[in-house]
């Protein structure tokens, strides 16, 4: 490895041959603690509850060499689903709150704040009230409603060939507002058990969650982060104007295309999953960026830090010494709410 | 001039939506020289670059960069032929000068050939040409307008392209910095026989660094040749709006344009 004189302090050059790939030794170390911490937070998940168990037994029941059903059945039926789809989920929020928000030109760009994840909300409130449908149709309405919603904003905000930052997020906010009164129509027209399960998944919750949920969920981000990874390097071209973009040599509007693509699947699958999660698309990148200094749109990295933040929020919310339920979707809610505050009132310009 | 020209658009039309910016525009850049664009503000200058660059596709008509359509041209290709600075760009929050201007080596780097040796020397180069190699630590928030200007000239110099085109690279740079950034397009052109192509607004810096003048006035060339032929006092009425005179520079020897009053300011 040889540090290479013009680039930013803390980025190296690594080469053979021909072959010269540029990386962060920070981010690389960074992204590592992130899916060890990630890795972690998950096994403890697994250990708490009404069995409690060693982290060892937990190992032991997930690969299988336990020799103790009940630990197996608690274990592999009941916490690894769970815990597979907080870390997918919040992994699936992380790199779709980057992409917008590269997309966007702006750290508010994020899915639930430009209206997708109310869309998908709307999806999964149609399957309930008015078709009382099951876990997999709402799930599949959920992603359903997202698309249907990113189309929409897509549409409106593309302006001669073009989708704009701000543009995109005024409309997305506008379009949010609109769906997020259709939901609450939706709410009072349905029957008292239909809206208990309606509100229910509303407050997003990893509570029951099985293989249906977290396979997904899971296998999206597993696909996905191969597609996306390529692309981040235009990505944080386009960022500096579509022209300048352009004339680089990336074909800009194909590329947004493809990134908005990927990340509204994303949001879909997560939001199906677990409902509607506030905060961690929002966070999750900027946290990574504050912390690793790499100037382009993170990816894995921010796939690591959403799913720490979303394993540890469920964590936290079990142990809370609350008798009632408190779902998850409204804790992240509140903290996503207060760091958008404090990160508006830090802007130099929004 | 003997050789094809650099680039050739014919029969142009360019439009934004409903908005028509110009209609069957002939426009030929020579090869080797330095074209100057003339014209005032809206009258097509920006959309005309953008359309030679590929930036805008045009409704009619075809754009010839060395007799090769560059419609046809895989853009990776053409952004290692013709380098566009455009009116204005954004640059990222917390970015540092040298890995801004290391992005315009984007077109010459693969996957897995991120940053080469000659990628290295050419960002190099573009710092010590434009005057910013002692800023290359430094983020491009913290500069001034000037400064920060000469950066994007270095990014699209770290390009390396035979054919450059510059959108207003004098504004926002005080008279002494316009000068240098002139001059280093004339050292690009006759040092290293590179195609340059700028849209200025001083018409008297025009006169003194174009081989070749463009004219445009409501989407349509005006005039075009040598700027000795080309500035006149009728046309300066005609497309400046401006009661002007031209003399001979008496340093230079090129036109010198003095302008007297706005025509027709009250009407107006
Ligand atoms: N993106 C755009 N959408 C619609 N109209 C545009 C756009 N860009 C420029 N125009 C219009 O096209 C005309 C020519 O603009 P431009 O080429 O930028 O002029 P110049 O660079 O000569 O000042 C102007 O009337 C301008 O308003
Ligand atoms: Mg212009």
């Amino acid at each position: 490895m040889t540090p290479a004189r013009l680039l930013p302090e803390g980025r190296q050059v690594w080469r053979v041959g021909r072959t010269s790939l540029v990386i962060s030794p920070r981010l690389v170390t960074i992204t590592v603690v992130l899916l060890v911490v990630g890795a972690a937070l998950g096994v403890a998940a697994m250990a708490i509850g009404t069995l409690r168990l060693s982290f060892a037994e937990v190992v032991a029941a997930v690969v299988d060499t336990s020799g103790n059903a009940q630990h197996d059945r608690v274990v592999r039926g009941l916490r690894l689903p769970r815990v597979i789809t907080a870390l997918s989920a919040g992994a699936a929020l992380g790199i779709s709150g980057a992409i917008f928000q590269s997309v966007s030109r702006n750290a508010l760009g994020s899915p639930d704040v430009i209206g997708f994840t109310t869309g998908a909300a709307t999806g999964a409130i149609v399957q309930i009230i008015v078709f009382q449908a099951e876990a997999l149709q709402v799930s599949l309405g959920a992603v359903a409603g997202g698309l249907l919603t990113a189309i929409v904003v897509y549409m409106l905000s593309r302006r001669g060939g073009v989708t704009g930052g701000y543009r995109l997020i005024l409309i997305g906010i506008g379009v949010s507002a609109v769906l997020g009164a259709v939901n609450g129509l939706l709410l009072v027209t349905g029957d008292l058990n239909q809206v208990y399960t309606a509100s229910l998944w509303l407050s997003g919750s990893l509570d029951a969650r099985t293989w249906t949920h977290a396979l997904p969920v899971a296998v999206g981000v597993l696909v996905l982060v191969p597609l996306v990874l390529p692309l981040a390097r235009r990505a944080s071209l386009i960022e500096m104007g579509d022209d300048i973009a352009q004339q680089l040599g990336v074909r800009v509007e194909r590329t947004r295309v493809l990134l908005m693509l990927a990340a509204v699947a994303l949001a879909g699958l997560a939001t199906g999953a677990a409902g509607p999660i506030a905060f961690v698309a929002l966070a999750a990148p900027q946290l990574v960026v504050r912390l690793t200094g790499w100037r382009r749109m993170p990816v894995v990295s921010a796939a690591a830090m959403g799913g720490c933040l979303l394993i540890l929020a469920d964590t936290v919310t079990r142990l809370l010494p609350i008798t009632a339920a408190v779902p998850i979707g409204r804790i992240t809610g509140i903290v996503g709410g207060l760091y958008l505050i404090w990160m508006l009132t830090r802007a130099k310009q929004v | 001039m003997t050789s094809p020209p650099a680039l050739e658009a014919a029969r142009l039309t360019l439009a934004y939506e409903s908005r028509q910016v110009a209609h069957d525009l002939d426009v030929s850049i020579p090869d080797g020289a330095v074209t100057v664009i003339l014209g005032p503000n809206a009258c097509g200058k920006s959309t005309l670059l953008r359309a030679l660059a590929r930036l805008l596709r045009p409704r009619t008509g075809q754009v010839l960069l060395h007799g090769q359509d560059v419609q046809r041209l895989a853009p990776k290709e053409l952004a290692r032929r013709l380098g566009l600075l455009p009116q204005s760009s954004v640059a990222p929050a917390g970015i540092t000068v040298a890995d801004l201007v290391g992005r315009g080596r984007f077109p010459h780097q693969r996957m897995l050939q991120q940053w080469s040796h000659e990628d290295e020397e050419a960002v190099a180069r573009a710092l010590a040409a434009t005057g910013v190699a002692e800023l290359a630590d430094r983020t491009v928030e913290e500069l001034s307008g000037g400064q920060r200007q000469r950066v994007w000239i270095a990014l699209i110099l770290a390009q390396e392209t035979p054919v450059l085109l510059l959108d207003e690279p004098t504004t926002y740079l005080d008279i002494s910095h316009q000068l240098e950034v002139l001059e280093l397009c004339r050292r690009l052109n006759r040092d290293q026989g590179r195609t340059v192509v700028l849209v200025l607004h001083d018409l008297n810096q025009a006169a003194r660094y174009a081989d070749h003048l463009v004219v445009l006035h409501d989407g349509a060339v005006a005039a075009t040749g040598a700027p000795e032929t080309v500035l006149t006092e009728q046309l300066l009425h005609d497309v400046f709006r401006l009661k002007a005179r031209v003399v001979t520079d008496p340093v230079f020897g090129t036109p010198l344009v003095i302008p007297i009053a706005a025509r027709n300011t009250a009407a107006a």
